[in-house]
């Protein structure tokens, strides 16, 4: 895979695109609210991910609390809980992964780790952001809407997303929920354009695509599937407006609400399903692919070694891209549509395996015989690796039709996927944040609030949701607002109940105490220098920390070899910077 | 950001041709694209996005059309015209149709008058384009009207299944929509062509930046991809 013959080969190429002339702003408002500067609008998109996260992460409280304690809490009703149910899972997954990993780690890094000086276009960039926050205020909108936010669940299944017997159905809720999400997506898509054309022609000279840090690799595939998956729900959510606003029938069929007929008619409930998860399991990726990339440069910078087999890794990527677009309807086994369609979408699910398996391996070859410090970015990655393997094999059965239709339904859907798309990537946030909040602020996070955050998470994270495969096993199913006198459910399922409410508190608290360690740091942390973790890759190179506006001062950097130059032999440190001319090192067959 | 950004300054070292160019390309640093302006990279880009919300559009539409149980109104008697005592059957379509690719036609005269900085005839040529544009959205109008005082909503029709409105509505809707911000759009570069923006240097009040005349070439690019848009809904549409 690697050429570990010395020397550069090739020169490197004039500069093809002149050096940019950026917008300076005049104001205070234009430098640090209404920003052109990717860096700006990075931190803005993460704030504004973090704090509606914060929303959702409550939510998850208050509904464990009347799953650990039913009827304890009078507030909670059993439409509330749904409305719970629904925002978190709605947030978490769009307005917190999504905009985090490709507004917030996208728009930082992708100008950094490539040698630019912006985003090819800063000005819809910034209109990207706006059309976010607006998204989310739509949102929050609807949780004082009369009638509250929808409690649809998180799919937002028709025909009872728009019927009276759910939470908003018939209010504000539904409508406010997909105008959101409208919103978001005409945002996104003024992002992901400018994420894709950046990685595609704003690079610098020497940066080939292959020697591009994997976290770009993974951020760049991610976007590109965002912007083909995300339009088959814009379809749907402007489809089920028309439903709801107009009495269109796309998705509704005949049907009687309440003992009364109404007017819709021969609509397909499982065309929103098909619409919805061609949409759905892509976006599973795009939380997950910019998660991979990111943990391959963590475990790489933290043990002082070249990513193992950088090829393989940068092809299961794209790979898993490709494949992700036609799995999508093995979340409707038990839907009614076509039994033969299961054995086709089982098969490629299963095929999936092969390269998340090959990058699984690859971060374990990595480590091995490594340089391994367990910082806390470290940490974090091996945190995730576990957890990730943890929930990929739950994927193993669920992916199964016939393993499939029994587990449906139960908590054992919920352990898996809040494994694999809910505590994998969060973890890896967390290690990407301890990783570059040094190059953000010029500041480290502290040392002992971070370890306390590490462990109470990752340990809580597997008491919360390790015992709910169990539950999920003897039959559970996901959902009920309270299970009540159940014969197949035993008593003992409702102590691990109560168990994994106090565990969700818990881990909840720690979480705040990141928060804390986050702005206490700014004024507080030890002084970080430019380059703490002795990393590679060109971000850790710029001439200031934080970097100044344009990135790179007067001379754009050049590269001249891969980004994973970790423990040279011969070189005088354990790093080679990707600009650093010589012919020491190694580099990957053919990229120079 | 100066006009001369989007322009290469230098060519790469050397470029094969071929299958070996197409590697050799994708294989380089700076631009997997070579000669693609960031501009015209992103406008591709959005069209391929955006092909995926019309194909869609059309696929819940046919799904719909080939699942339901009632008649499924004939469209050459839903569409036609009744002109000298007999009913033509899609005769405002068929006239909708010819000026929307007329129009790609204008946008096409007009792209290659602006790279050779021909300022009037390209606004003038641009202009011409808006006004079919305009005029197609004009007879979708009429179109609209008609069917709405026979009877046609989004929640019903009287001939057959209530989704023949709704599916109408919502995608020669969309289809209108994105017909209407391309007329905007033309409008906007004709008016900056006119006034020699892009040979003055003129900043834009946006973005700050120079533009240049390959943004008439974007815009084609859009106006092309509506009109392609178009042959599909007329095919799936009205002639099935």
């Amino acid at each position: 895979m690697v050429d570990i013959r010395s020397g550069t080969g090739e020169p490197i190429g004039p500069a093809e695109v002149e050096d940019v002339e950026l917008y300076h702003p005049h104001s205070w408002w234009t430098r640090y609210v209404f920003s052109q500067d990717a860096k700006i609008i990075a931190i803005q998109y993460a704030s504004t991910a973090i704090a509606i996260g914060m929303v959702a992460l409550v939510l998850s409280w208050l509904m464990r609390l009347q799953l650990g304690f039913p009827g304890a809490f009078a507030f909670i009703d059993a439409d509330r809980y749904y409305q719970f149910i629904t925002m978190h899972g709605m947030i978490m997954v769009i307005y917190l992964l999504t905009a985090l990993f490709l507004g917030g780690f996208g728009n930082y890094l992708i100008p950094l780790m490539l040698g630019a000086r912006d985003m090819v276009f800063p000005y819809a960039n910034m209109l990207s952001y706006w059309l976010y926050l607006l998204a989310v205020l739509v949102l929050v909108a609807s949780f004082f809407a009369p009638g509250g936010p929808t409690g649809a669940g998180w799919t937002l299944y028709p025909p009872q997303a728009v019927l009276s017997g759910t939470p908003g159905g018939k209010d504000w809720g539904i409508i406010l929920m997909l105008s959101s999400l409208i919103l978001f997506i005409i945002g996104f898509t003024m992002g992901g354009l400018n994420y894709v054309v950046t990685v595609l022609q704003g690079r610098a000279r020497g940066m080939t695509l292959m020697r591009m840090p994997l976290t770009v690799w993974g951020i760049f595939t991610a976007t590109v599937m965002a912007l083909l998956a995300f339009p088959a729900l814009f379809v749907a959510c402007v489809m089920m407006l028309f439903d709801r606003v107009l009495g269109t029938s796309f998705f509704m069929p005949a049907i009687v609400e309440m003992g009364e007929q109404l007017q819709h008619g021969g609509g397909s409930p499982i065309l929103f399903q098909h619409l919805f998860w061609f949409f759905g399991h892509p976006e599973v990726y795009i939380v997950a692919l910019p998660a991979f990339g990111i943990v391959s440069d963590l475990i790489s910078t933290h043990a002082r070694k070249n990513i193992f087999g950088y090829r393989m890794m940068v092809w299961a990527i794209v790979i898993i891209g490709a494949l992700s677009f036609i799995v999508w309807a093995h979340h409707m086994y038990v839907s009614g549509m076509n039994p033969y369609f299961g054995f086709f979408f089982a098969t490629t699910t299963l095929i999936i395996a092969v390269p998340t398996a090959i990058k699984v391996y690859n971060w374990v070859l990595t480590l091995w015989r490594g340089d391994i410090h367990l910082t806390l970015p470290m940490l974090f990655a091996l945190a995730f690796i576990v957890t990730f393997v943890n929930g990929g094999l739950t994927g193993l059965f669920l992916g199964n039709v016939v393993v499939d239709v029994p587990l449906s339904d139960t908590m054992f859907v919920v352990a898996h996927f809040h494994m694999v798309m809910g505590v994998a990537p969060i973890l890896v946030i967390f290690g990407a944040i301890y990783h570059w909040y040094p190059k953000i602020t010029g500041r480290m996070l502290n040392g002992l609030m971070g370890h306390l955050h590490f462990w109470v998470t990752f340990i809580g994270a597997y008491l919360i949701f390790f015992p709910m495969h169990y539950l999920g096993l003897i039959g559970v199913p996901r959902r009920y607002y309270e299970m009540g006198e159940t014969a197949f459910v035993p008593a003992s399922a409702h102590t691990l109940n109560e168990f994994i409410t106090i565990m969700v508190l818990v881990v909840g608290a720690a979480q705040i105490i990141f928060l804390f360690n986050l702005v206490w740091s700014i004024r507080h942390g030890r002084e970080a220098g430019g380059n703490p973790w002795r990393a590679t890759t060109l971000e850790w190179q710029t001439p200031e920390t934080p970097p100044r506006h344009g990135n790179w001062g007067k001379e754009l950097p050049v590269v001249y070899r891969w980004a994973y130059d970790y423990s040279v032999p011969g070189a005088p440190e354990d790093f080679i910077p990707q600009n650093q001319p010589g012919s020491a090192g190694l580099a990957p067959e053919g990229a120079s | 950001m100066s006009a001369e950004t989007h322009s290469p300054v230098r060519q790469p070292l050397h470029r094969p041709t071929g299958l070996a160019g197409l590697a050799a390309d994708w294989a380089s640093d700076q631009r997997a694209f070579k000669n693609v302006s960031w501009g015209k990279a992103m406008m591709w880009i959005f069209l391929l996005s955006d092909t995926f919300i019309f194909g869609c559009f059309l696929i819940a539409y046919m799904s719909a059309r080939m699942s339901t149980a009632v008649p499924w109104p004939n469209p050459s008697e839903v569409f036609a015209l009744h002109i000298g005592g007999t009913d033509v059957p899609l005769i405002l379509i068929a006239i909708m149709t010819f000026i929307l690719i007329s129009s790609s036609g204008t946008m096409a005269m007009a792209v290659n008058f602006g790279y050779r900085r021909d300022r009037k005839k390209t606004a003038l040529l641009m202009l011409l384009t808006a006004l079919f544009g305009a005029t197609f959205v004009g007879m979708q109008a009429f179109e609209w009207t008609k069917l709405i005082t026979e009877g046609v909503r989004p929640w019903g029709n009287p001939w057959g299944a209530a989704q023949f409105g709704s599916t109408f509505f919502m995608i020669t809707g969309f289809h209108g929509t994105h017909v209407t911000i391309g007329v905007i759009f033309l409008l906007i570069i004709a008016r900056k062509v006119w006034r020699g923006d892009f040979d003055t240097g003129r900043r834009g009040f946006f973005t700050s930046r120079k533009g240049q005349y390959e943004i008439v070439e974007i815009t084609g690019l859009y106006w092309h991809f509506v009109d392609l848009v178009w042959v599909f809904i007329f095919a799936f549409f009205y002639l099935w």
